[in-house]
């Protein structure tokens, strides 16, 4: 008997599908390729920019992402296991309230969210979180 | 000047003293059988505050059996660390004699035969009677409820939580945070939350719409107390929509949000608490982690692992308090607070044996109230046991091994899966199995015993994301239970491999044939999280399986093989 999504559904896993296996992400080097065009290959400094995701997706078609980047003049997301890694691009000016920007993503699977900031001064910072998709576990 | 950490030492020093005055006695107690209920609760008070901790009590009413795993596996640093140490080698640690009632009520090991010297653990009215002592040696005693108290018996099932919350509200506490109880349904859980005489907090609980807190869960609440401000941030179980169904609470969001408990320690320390303490929902190793994370927290009263320690574990430079599940302890904890910080504590995890703790008479009056109604239906006997029949473990229990046995028999399945939660009482060889005792290994609101089909390929996939929630390095990434628990299969599992590569050898022990990963097998389970789950309550399938029966009698189970533990 052929097992559909709909019996899947049924025995008591998470709505998502079973994408998370095990290995990189099919589309990590897509991610690699897009920041190295963002950045033209320089170096990439932490420790300035903080990037807020949860650790366990509550749903992985709606996962919420924060960044906060004092001093950077825009900050772009990556979702590396997605098969489109780029997410979005938030651009800040010298009248920026405050350069931070929130949103949800949809998340394939287990993967790393990235953000790479561009400084005023031209430098590039990094933050990245891991947010795991899973299929669901049983509480204490 | 002594500096905190000095001062913490010193507290540390003078829990053990506490500690090891109570661990000696009882010990010695035992063997001239005069274990007194003067002597479970003597406590030297001390400081200018006291804090009362009880958690997951899971709806137990009533003394139960309950048995402490054998097998609790701790992984990265957490290797070998409390509270992932178990029986012979936890009471070496802690320096107790063996058949004393710490190791009773602490340990595995010999666990049916010192059940019957030393009786049930438990009952809300010892608890109540440990509660009043104490609030007779400090009166304005702070008492907290760590959650997963509207949960986890008949009598709650049948009254969605009202039996606990009329008999919680008697022990008159002061807050409360949270995790099964959201099984309940959010409208049932805002009914109850509304009503509540104490403050319900979490300031992980969030809006899911906006993501913003929500009103009815505010962050923390403060005390004023022995002539300080004590602030008590409520944090409700991290992931509670991925362990639980989250359709049925789908207004809330949580997360750890360790960067929100920052601000709210801020917030507190600003508006002038001279002592943080955290009530938890995390699990321990979660704790562990988040205090070193957040800084400014003086104390964490830990639930959701059920772990009970007899000394609270420093982490950083917060002490953290494990306070046992199913009503067995009641933690007290008393601080030395002045000049802005906390200077010392002293601290005691008091066993409730109920056969040494006189029952509040008010208490046990309230308790038999709830339970009259029903009191027919669920005292009804369904079979007998001659075997241990306990839960805890990282793999199976005797109890999952006979539900899962229930499960193959009645849904005609060759494999079955079965939720690794950790409540759950004991029952000892030659007691009779009621349909309360049912009730109290299998009740929740979304116990539907379905039956399906799944490929060897699939099944893996289902083994090892369970395997990730608990057996992951990272303390965040885990959610606290255990493994699921499978009966007709077996297989070995490496728990320091990751996730993908943990599960091996899976097997059908039918026919000891190799699990074909494209071949289609018949399952059945229960606690599916999905909404049109269908299926017969497993509470009757376990009923009419032990019906048949007459009296269970548990095999060794050798199904898992365990490397790297």
């Amino acid at each position: 008997m052929e097992l559909t999504r709909r019996k899947i559904l049924a025995i008591g896993s998470g709505t998502l599908a079973f994408a998370s296996l095990s290995g990189l992400p099919a589309f990590a080097n897509l991610t690699d390729d897009a920041i190295t065009s963002l950045t033209g290959g320089k170096e990439l400094g932490e420790g300035k920019i903080s990037l807020t995701a949860p650790e366990i997706a509550e749903n992985g078609n709606t996962v919420p992402i924060s960044i906060d980047a004092p001093g950077a003049v825009s900050v772009t997301l990556f979702a590396d296991g997605n098969p489109v890694p780029n997410v979005a691009t938030f651009k800040f000016g010298p009248l920026s309230a405050s350069r931070s920007a929130s949103t949800r993503i949809r998340l394939a699977s287990t993967q790393n969210v990235i953000a790479i900031a561009q400084m005023e001064d031209g430098t590039f910072q990094t933050a990245s979180s891991n947010v795991k998709v899973t299929i669901g576990g049983c509480g204490g | 000047m002594i500096s905190r950490r000095d001062f913490l030492q010193v507290g540390m020093a003078a829990s053990a003293i506490v500690g090891a005055s109570g661990f000696g006695n009882w010990a010695r107690l035992a063997a001239q059988q005069s274990l007194t209920q003067d002597q479970l609760l003597e406590f030297e008070t001390f400081g200018n505050v006291s804090l009362i901790h009880v958690t997951d009590i899971h709806a137990q009413l009533k003394p139960i059996y309950f048995r402490e795993p054998s097998e609790n596996i701790g992984v990265g640093s957490n290797k070998g660390a409390v509270p992932h140490v178990t029986g012979a080698k936890f009471r070496s640690l802690y320096g107790i004699e063996d058949g004393s009632p710490s190791h009773y009520a602490l340990s595995s090991g010999d666990f049916a035969s010192l059940a019957s010297g030393y009786g049930r653990v438990g009952g809300l009215d010892r608890v109540a009677t440990v509660i009043k002592s104490i609030r007779a040696d400090r009166p304005d005693a702070i008492l907290l409820d760590g959650g997963d108290t509207w949960h986890g018996s008949y009598t709650c099932y049948k009254t969605a939580g009202q039996d606990m919350v009329n008999v919680m509200n008697a022990l008159n506490p002061d807050a409360m945070t949270f995790h099964w109880e959201f099984t309940l349904g959010s409208d049932r859980v805002t009914e109850i939350v509304e009503s509540l005489p104490f403050a319900a907090l979490g300031q992980n609980i969030f809006d899911t719409e906006w993501d913003e807190p929500t009103e009815l869960f505010p962050p923390y609440k403060m005390f004023e107390r022995g002539g300080t401000k004590i602030a008590v941030i409520g944090q409700a179980f991290p992931y509670m929509p991925i362990a639980n169904p989250g359709w049925m609470f789908p207004e809330y969001a949580f997360g750890i949000r360790d960067e929100n408990m920052q601000a709210m320690v801020d917030e507190v320390r600003a508006a002038g608490a001279e002592c943080v303490v955290v009530l938890s929902h995390n699990g321990f190793d979660v704790d562990k982690k988040m205090a070193t994370v957040v800084s400014g927290i003086d104390v964490i009263l830990s639930g959701h692992t059920h772990d009970a320690l007899p000394e609270p574990v420093l982490s950083g430079m917060t002490i953290i308090v494990p306070s046992g599940s199913n009503g067995k302890f009641v933690s007290r904890v008393d601080l030395d607070v002045h000049n802005g910080q906390l200077l010392g504590y002293r601290h005691k995890l008091i066993p409730v044996f109920s056969d040494v703790i006189e029952p509040d008479a008010e208490m046990s009056a309230l308790i038999d109230e709830q339970r009259a109604p029903y009191l027919d239906d669920m005292t009804e006997v369904v079979g007998k046991t001659d075997s241990l029949l306990y839960r805890r473990g990282n793999f199976n229990g005797t109890w999952d091994d006979l539900i899962c046995d229930a499960l193959i028999s009645e849904r005609d399945a060759e494999i079955a899966l079965s939720p690794g939660v950790r409540w759950g009482p004991s029952l000892i060889p030659g007691q009779e199995i009621t349909r309360e005792d049912i009730f109290n290994v299998t009740s929740m609101t979304y116990g539907k015993a379905y039956r399906t089909e799944m490929t060897g390929e699939f099944l893996k996939v289902v083994l090892e994301d369970v395997a990730d929630n608990i057996f992951n390095p990272d303390p965040y990434y885990q959610q606290g239970g255990d493994m699921v628990r499978t009966g007709g299969l077996g297989y070995r599992i490496d728990v320091t491999q990751p996730q993908g590569s943990r599960i091996s050898n899976m097997t059908l022990l039918n026919d000891g044939e190799a699990i074909d990963p494209s071949r289609s097998y018949v399952i059945a389970g229960w606690a599916s999280v999905n909404e049109d789950t269908e299926g017969p309550q497993i509470w009757d399938v376990v009923e009419n399986h032990i019906r048949k029966l007459g009296t269970v009698t548990t095999q060794e189970n050798n199904s898992v093989e365990v490397v790297g533990a």
